[in-house]
């Protein structure tokens, strides 16, 4: 619809001053973190005169954020991998195969979309320690890996149950197998869905705090998350260092988001639109 | 062989192809999701320190959290504190996004910047949020009451996160300045599938843009509103990071921003300070009370929403 003069002013009135409250904390984070204190609490929201690196050099040198930053890719690399690989598998056969069974396996799944694994966190740091991960990031993605199953499955099984029947009778005629279907025709056309899938996983394990704060202590092991919160408690009054260390940890994502502001969009809201 | 058992150990074979397509990830959510969110459920009826609780006591750890004055206060706090965090988020949050959306959903120059903006909070972490705004809130430096002694609002540059009145209100609202693009594109999408023609008709017939909202858009939407009702719920519930970023692992100052999550925090996995030693037994009694209430928050919303496509 059109609008007239009122509601074109009024529109961009109240999505001007909300978009202000939003943009204005995130420049303030990055441009003071390139400040000395002093000129912090001077002029909190100008360019900087001096520009400094101290903050982010500090950062890196004392928090090891090198390290954070591969442990974190790795993590996120192998879960994300994983997820989207027995995932759609899984979709695949809850998708075409006609049984009570699968009927019974797709609300199990689906039921995740709405109950935490968080609450099951005592029973899972009872079981890391039974497999002698606690204290490695390896102890974080089978437990990513499941929580990454109900969207996988939710998202990927709506998707192969709108491709056309025929498809897959055709293969089939041709004396194709399920597996030969699913890795040369399903999931190739899936690109789009997997897609979803990937960034949904992707912020959800990049940003995670709770289950590292749990399994792991140990420096060598730790991911961004976890970094920031140990070096924001220390440098809690030290405005340069703490403002490069969330900076450290803000800007990739936004960065990505802002290349793939679609697809974020998508992906992040995939839980709830068919829902 | 028989043509029908030759028949019977095709169906067999799909049928294993079929299992095997499925184990990976049966065995990855069994195992490492459901399992451990049933075992936690067992786990509530035990008690003894470190990781294995061994003493049977059936529903003593129940018992206590409702009846022993000092966990029934903590819990009921924390429940109560997080009734109001959710709150909160759908007076403040969901109207918002649905403001946004309805603004959005017209045509304009700058819509999708708009768009892009209202959604970015929600790309970055909650722990850098959290922090983010407790430096911009502090009451000495922060640019919020920087500002507003500039502008000669002196009485109102108030030490925001330390007082327990305006503590949990003010974490709870920087939790909506993330999270509004989430209801702000999900009525989008509802909006966006409204027909421009019903719309058309309306304005024809001289409705107001007031009345074609609440007579016209408002009841097609519901269903959205659900969803987003039901998704805002679950997340509150279980909302943990803001509140360790802002107020600590004990929501504070004292206790005033408590939610349900981060006691679970202090009681099963870090352990009361001072003793340190955590009590996995009362833990998993909270997990489960928390369980119990997403489950009938959970089952109310299945049973209006079926009963509202009926109509």
């Amino acid at each position: 619809m059109r609008l007239n003069k009122t509601q074109l002013l009024f529109t961009y009135i109240i999505l001007g001053v909300w978009s202000v409250i939003v943009l204005f904390p995130i420049w303030t984070l990055i441009v003071n973190s390139f400040k000395p204190q002093k000129q912090i609490f001077k002029n909190p929201f100008g360019l900087p005169e001096t520009f400094t690196m101290d903050g982010y050099r500090e950062a890196w040198n004392n928090g090891r954020f090198d390290l954070y930053f591969i442990n974190t890719l790795i993590v996120t690399a192998i879960a994300l991998g994983l997820i989207l690989f027995i995932g759609s598998m899984a979709a695949y056969a809850l998708a075409k195969w006609k049984s009570p069974v699968s009927a019974f396996l797709y609300i199990f799944f689906i039921a995740g979309l709405m109950i935490p694994i968080r609450l099951g966190t005592l029973d899972l740091v009872r079981l890391i320690k039974a497999l002698n991960l606690q204290d490695t990031y390896w102890s974080l993605i089978p437990v990513y890996v499941a929580m990454g199953m109900p969207i996988a499955t939710f998202v990927l099984t709506a998707f192969i149950k709108e491709l056309p029947g025929e498809m897959f009778e055709a293969a089939k005629i041709d004396g194709a197998t399920e597996w030969q279907i699913y890795s040369r025709i399903v999931l190739p056309l899936m690109r789009p869905a997997l897609a979803t899938v990937a960034i949904f996983n992707m912020i959800k394990i990049w940003n995670d705090f709770w289950f590292p704060l749990v399994f792991i202590r140990a420096e060598e092991s730790r991911t961004v998350a976890l970094g920031v919160s140990l070096l924001f408690g220390q440098y809690r009054t030290d405005w340069t260092r703490a403002l490069a260390v969330l900076s450290l940890a803000a800007v990739p994502m936004l960065i990505l988001y802002m290349l793939l502001a679609r697809e974020f969009i998508k992906g992040l809201t995939a839980g709830a639109v068919k829902g | 062989m028989t043509r029908a058992q030759e028949l019977l150990s095709v169906k067999n074979r799909q049928k294993i192809t079929w299992i095997l397509f499925l184990l990976p990830a049966v065995t990855m959510y069994l195992v490492f999701m459901a399992g451990p969110l049933f075992d936690s459920l067992r786990l509530s009826l035990y008690q003894g320190e470190g990781y294995n609780p061994t003493t049977f006591v059936g529903l003593q750890n129940y018992r206590d959290l409702f009846t022993n004055p000092l966990w029934r206060e903590k819990f009921f706090n924390a429940f109560a504190n997080t009734c109001i965090f959710f709150a909160i988020h759908m007076l403040v949050q969901n109207t918002l996004g649905l403001l946004f959306a309805n603004l959005l959903s017209s045509e304009f120059r700058g819509r999708n910047f708009f768009r892009t903006v209202i959604f970015a909070p929600a790309t970055l972490s909650v722990l850098v949020t959290g922090f983010l705004w407790t430096l911009i809130l502090n009451p000495n430096w922060g640019a919020v009451n920087k500002t507003l002694i500039a502008i000669g609002l002196k009485e109102f540059a108030l030490p925001w996160l330390g007082r327990e009145n305006l503590a949990l209100p003010i974490i709870s609202l920087t939790s909506v300045w993330q999270w509004v693009g989430m209801p702000t594109v999900m009525f989008l999408a509802g909006l966006m599938g409204i027909s421009d023609e019903l719309l058309e008709a309306a304005r024809i017939d001289g409705a107001s843009e007031w009345n074609i909202f609440w007579k016209i858009k408002f009841p097609l939407l519901k269903p959205v509103i659900g969803v987003v009702a039901i998704l805002t719920f679950v997340d509150n519930f279980n909302a943990f990071d803001v509140i360790y970023a802002m107020a600590g692992a004990k929501g504070e100052p004292a206790y005033s921003a408590d939610l349900l999550a981060t006691l679970f925090y202090r009681t099963g996995i870090a352990g009361e300070h001072p003793v340190g030693i955590p009590d996995m037994g009362m833990g998993a009694a909270i997990a489960t009370m928390t369980f119990a209430i997403l489950m009938t928050g959970v089952l109310f919303w299945l049973y209006f929403s079926r009963k509202q496509a009926m109509e």
